[in-house]
């Protein structure tokens, strides 16, 4: 376990000079930094004068080692609208995408387990069906068409919550199932053809022969196992689901990380969307350890090994 | 030395097998059973027509703008004389007409980009799969980063510094697409080349190269069809997110992504201005993904994607 740990820690500081190494090119690789920092048609005595003070007059292995160096703790300069540090800023957009991806995650695993039982116990029947349709749908509308029917039907049309913004519970509920229902329609059909599965194993047919109930069969036997390739695949997705947040963040004017990116994008903030990358990068490192964490406990089989 | 060879008993005479049934009719007669299947290709093929014939069939210039008539609803006749189908949006610019073109955007980079992704992915794929060692672990390894990472991250990091345009969307949704391909044809290349067929091609002193074309690649390619299928659908919605966010092709071209985000603003007053290209979108995944399943049904028993 020690050694898993250790392994896992090595692989974000090497993750983390990669992004940072990335970055540092992607910048250096549209010709002049400056220009793209400064505004096209920047004053000239500015664009002197920013280079002096981001020391671009440096030579390049000397630039490079001060970008990488500063980047693993978290530096990227200030924000060039706001003029505040850019992780600063960065950071205090997390507690809003946090809710965000936590309210969807949360949602897409607890409707789509009863949903995928469903879908595979009563397969052929009416709820089956039902439960399958849900799916397909869902797979099939892209997340920007989706929200957008979801504030016409819902806050347009019914009135039942308000199309933008955030601070109550109410304002929550359409930004969260817009951002989890592909990963409820993929979690679902995942859940539905692992119970098939199970269901026709050998334990499964001893916990029906010893005369067990069927509910008993289905939730505490078949489904545990059921589960266990379902982890792995919402551990992935949850980094998905933060890649999601840029679309659903900007449709209802949720003040998080994703709509942050994008409006540095356009007033060409390049210190807050590099810093915002950044720990986007480590956070899917986290989430990937903990879901390898999450398999052991669920499944002893899987050996230790990083 | 000759006579040791065993003599073939009379009871060996080759049998003549059943030929196998060719990719062509295998496809057909699975589709015909298979309605979903039928309907999604319907989809595909009647939206490929439109963008084909776009410029014949557009009732209005998609760009043109009338201040005159903005936001329309859908039936509406203009003094003179036009309807407009499905409304005007913003600037006056015929819906019906943008939704044909953005159908060009849609399905031009759809299938553009699979193209090129499945080339490189298949070849990488290949590549891995059959030589191994140190430029199969830098292959994987890259294709395990490329999709960690979440695409639209990357898009955005990437657009921060060249600006939107069709050269980084199609860049960018390579990329997106082509680790998914290499991974799958890996996996295959790695059970096939154990396959006492593969060793008898090298055995008979054949090139790497003409095994991997030759022997390796037919026996991978249905999957490969597959994926291609589904990645059209996945590269629609990639771009349409892209064109939402402002991020992709940029304006006046028409396309489905940026019309649904044109109507944002007006979506209390104007509902068809998002509505309608939102359906286009919707419409054309279900059916590209229709067709996807059906061709899994046929290709790919085994259920692997």
């Amino acid at each position: 376990m020690v050694r898993f740990f250790v392994l896992r820690a090595i692989q974000l500081v090497v993750v983390m000079f990669v992004v940072s190494t990335l970055l540092f090119l992607l910048l250096r690789s549209s010709g002049d930094p400056v220009v793209l920092l400064a505004g096209e048609g920047a004053d000239p005595q500015v664009v002197e004068r920013i280079r002096e003070a981001y020391g671009f007059n440096d030579p390049l292995y000397v630039q490079y080692w001060r970008f990488i160096t500063a980047a693993m703790v978290g530096q990227f300069g200030d924000s060039i609208a706001a003029r505040r540090d850019a992780m600063g800023l960065v950071l205090s957009r997390v507690p809003a995408s946090a809710e965000l991806v936590g309210a969807g995650f949360g949602m897409a695993v607890l409707i789509s387990i009863p949903l995928g039982v469903t879908a595979a116990v009563r397969r052929g029947r009416i709820s089956g069906i039902l439960a399958q349709t849900v799916a397909f749908v869902g797979q099939s509308i892209p997340t920007f068409v989706l929200g957008l029917l979801l504030i016409l039907l819902f806050a347009v049309q019914l009135g039942w919550f308000p199309p933008f913004g955030r601070g109550s519970l109410s304002q929550l509920v359409l930004p969260a199932v817009t951002l989890g229902t592909v990963l409820l329609a993929k979690t679902t059909r995942l859940v539905r053809s692992g119970m098939l599965e199970v269901l026709g194993s050998d334990y499964v047919r001893t916990a029906r022969a010893k005369g067990l109930s069927e509910r008993a069969v289905i939730w505490n036997h078949a489904l545990r196992n059921a589960l266990i390739p379902v982890v792995t695949v919402l551990g992935l997705d949850l980094s998905t689901l933060i890649g999601g947040t840029v679309i659903v963040e900007t449709i209802f004017g949720w003040p998080g990380l994703g709509r942050q990116i994008v409006d540095a994008i356009f007033v060409r903030d390049y210190p807050v969307v590099q810093a915002a990358v950044f720990l986007i990068a480590i956070a899917v490192v986290l989430i990937n350890t903990a879901v390898d964490l999450l398999y052991r406990i669920l499944d002893p089989r899987v050996r230790v090994s990083a | 030395m000759t006579d040791l060879a065993p003599a073939v008993p009379p009871s060996v005479v080759p049998v003549r097998l059943p030929r196998g049934r060719g990719i062509a009719s295998r496809l057909t007669a699975g589709l015909l059973r298979n309605p979903t299947g039928l309907l999604g290709l319907a989809l595909v093929v009647a939206v490929v027509l439109v963008a084909l014939f776009a410029a014949q069939l557009s009732p209005q210039d998609p760009i043109q703008q009338r201040i005159v008539a903005r936001l329309r609803p859908p039936g509406y006749v203009s003094t003179n004389g036009i309807t407009y189908l499905l409304g005007t949006d913003q600037y006056g610019r015929d819906i019906l007409s943008r939704l044909i073109f953005g159908a060009r955007v849609s399905l031009g980079l759809g299938f553009s980009v699979v193209i090129l992704g499945a080339f490189i992915g298949v070849t990488m794929g290949l590549v891995a799969g059959l030589i191994g060692g140190i430029i199969e672990t830098i292959i994987m390894r890259l294709v395990d980063a490329l999709v960690s990472v979440p695409f639209l991250i990357v898009a955005v990091a990437v657009i921060a510094v060249f600006g939107p345009g069709l050269q980084q969307l199609i860049i960018l949704l390579t990329m997106f697409v082509w680790g998914q391909f290499a991974r799958l044809v890996r996996g295959d290349v790695l059970s096939v080349k154990e396959k006492e067929y593969i060793e008898a091609a090298f055995a008979i002193g054949a090139s790497r190269f003409r095994v991997a074309w030759r022997h390796v690649l037919p026996n991978v390619i249905s999957p490969v069809i597959v994926l291609a299928t589904f990645s059209v659908a996945q590269l629609i919605v990639a771009e349409g997110a892209l064109s939402f966010l402002g991020l992709g092709v940029p304006p006046p071209t028409p396309t489905w992504g940026s019309m649904l985000s044109d109507g944002r603003g007006y979506i209390d007053s104007a509902w068809w201005v998002s509505l309608f290209p939102g359906l286009a979108i919707t419409l054309t995944v279900v059916g590209v993904n229709f067709l996807g399943d059906a061709l899994r049904d046929i290709f790919d028993p085994r259920q692997r994607l």
